[in-house]
């Protein structure tokens, strides 16, 4: 961290000497704005393209078979050859489409999907804008995802696509609200909407004990669950749903621009599979940073110690969840999307709101077990 | 009501998704049954029927007799057979077509052959690059019978205690 102080403070210095005192300080604004967006979005989207390869090899060995391994050694390379063939594709714009609907679409559907980044923080400090109200932002940025898949589907002017973009929308309404009330469970416990000090909440004495996945385990659950569905993941896909309306509201899409959708797909996935661990799972908090460990001496207190690397190892397993998911269940029905979300996930949440409320409460929160997570 | 009881806390605690998620986990460690292609081949039955071939006899001369079996059974219509006299009186083929776009491979011309002069071969990895390219004629035919025939003299021994 001192490092990265230094070098602002020197490059700050260089900013007002090259441009002069008035204009430097704005343009050092600007580029440390876009330097810490290139830091943020150049991994997630080499992320993405490995994650797809990932995605690929996951369904393949759970289907007992190898999966892409061709292209470079064992397949590395798979990824860059799909995103050149990818490029290279003509841009098919159908008769009677509503062209810059058409073009827009993508845009707007991956842009809330990469702006949500800003505020997802990856360890104390890490972080493009450390916004007091994320999860409102958080809330908002990933709802405004469902706009992108409306206008595609009517914008395309097929009915396939229609139909996509119809489920997608109001299956995403409906999973929007049970996702909304997760959150709300672990702002009241985190006591905060910023999600750094939510993390901070779940710091303790009694490593992964202290996490929020335990006093908020449906919330937990449901927000996971949710987030497949927000994403139209498996197995809530009915706005693609191959078997049924081909794929949904991309089905116009060719080359590039069904790249940007698919772009937006996985941002919003890796999205989801990072802000459940620093909302329920601690974040960087080590989940073996017991009070004993950490005094037991340098040779086992490292395991304790905070890192980046803890928020990675859990969003990666977060992330190959979505793959199992995909790979071992059938597509839901579309009435019993519905009937999940409306009539199972928003009473839990509700119940368990109020129970979360309750132990939060007075004489409750200094219960013994209790007291781990709402007694400080 | 209290197996209604069970049901709703076992829906709850996921226990049936968990369940599923355990037997595609097992899968996931499992020896792979990819088979390599180009690499790595199944193995094919003498039965096999594949790119098709004419043969001849140990001493070079060609078997078929221009019974026109084949062209009659073929269902696909996809032999012309066209035969004439030969100087020492034998019944001769002059022209002998397999139209491979039209062929099925179903094998009936293997099968109603009394000489066993057209057979089809193991081989599966032939194209055509332009239109006619299908189209196989007599001294093709007989090339490819010459070019395998152990092959198929092989084959057609391990398959003849079941004929």
């Amino acid at each position: 961290m001192n490092d990265l102080h230094q070098l602002a403070t020197y490059t700050q210095g260089v900013a007002n000497r090259v441009f002069g005192v008035e204009w430097g300080p704005h343009v050092y604004t600007v580029g440390h704005s876009l330097a810490m967006i290139v830091a943020v979005l150049v991994p997630l989207l080499l992320t993405v393209l490995y994650y797809q390869l990932i995605e690929r090899w996951v369904i393949g060995w759970i289907q007992v078979r190898k999966g892409p391994n061709r292209v470079g050694y064992k397949g590395i390379l798979q990824p860059i050859a799909d995103a050149i063939k990818l490029l290279m594709k003509e841009q098919m714009v159908p008769a009677g489409a509503s062209k810059v609907l058409f073009f827009l679409a993508p845009i707007i559907s991956v842009a809330p999907a990469l702006a949500a980044w800003a505020i997802v923080p990856f360890a104390p400090g890490w972080v493009i804008a450390d916004v007091d109200a994320a999860l409102l932002l958080l809330l908002g940025m990933t709802s405004m995802g469902v706009y992108g898949i409306i206008i595609a589907g009517w914008a395309s002017n097929s009915k396939y696509a229609f139909i996509g973009a119809m489920r997608a929308a109001a299956q995403m309404v409906s999973y929007e609200i049970a996702m909304g009330f997760a959150l709300v469970g672990a702002l009241m416990a985190g006591q905060s909407m910023n999600l750094t000090a939510i993390v901070a909440r779940q710091d303790g004495n009694y490593g992964f004990f202290e996490w929020f996945w335990i006093p908020l385990f449906p919330l937990f659950l449901i927000h996971f669950i949710a987030g497949l569905a927000e994403t139209n993941r498996h197995p809530f896909d009915v706005a693609e749903g191959e078997s049924e309306i081909v794929a949904g509201f991309h089905v116009e899409y060719s080359g590039m621009m069904f790249a940007v959708f698919f772009l937006a797909e996985y941002a919003n996935m890796i999205l989801i599979s990072v802000v459940s661990p620093i909302l329920f799972m601690g974040g960087w908090l080590s989940p073996f940073n017991f009070a004993f460990i950490r005094e037991a001496g340098p040779a086992f207190s490292w395991l304790a110690a905070a890192s980046i690397v803890w928020l990675l190892a859990k969003c990666a397993f977060l992330m190959f969840v979505f793959l199992w998911i995909r790979a071992s269940f059938p597509r839901y029905r579309y009435d019993q999307i519905m009937r999940l979300g409306w009539k199972v996930f928003i009473p839990i949440t509700l119940i368990w709101i109020a129970l979360v409320g309750v132990m939060m409460m007075e004489p409750f929160c200094n219960w013994p077990v209790i007291s781990i997570w709402f007694g400080k | 009501m209290l197996a209604r009881a069970r049901d709703i806390v076992s829906s709850l605690m996921l226990a049936e998704l968990l369940k599923g998620l355990k037997l595609t986990g097992r899968h996931l460690f499992a020896r792979k049954v990819t088979v390599m292609y180009p690499e790595e081949k199944t193995p094919a039955s003498p039965r096999f029927r594949g790119l098709h071939a004419l043969r001849r006899y140990p001493n070079g001369e060609e078997r078929c007799i221009a019974c026109k079996l084949c062209e009659a059974v073929c269902p696909a219509l996809a032999i012309t057979i066209e035969s004439e006299q030969r100087d020492d009186g034998t019944r001769r083929t002059t022209r002998y077509d397999i139209d491979l776009v039209k062929c099925i491979f179903c094998g009936f011309c293997e099968e109603s052959c009394p000489v066993d002069s057209i057979v089809e071969t193991h081989i599966l990895e032939y194209h055509g690059e332009e239109r006619g390219d299908l189209l196989y004629t007599k001294p093709m035919l007989l090339a490819i019978g010459d070019k395998y025939e152990p092959m198929l003299a092989a084959a057609r021994a391990q398959d003849a205690p079941f004929r």
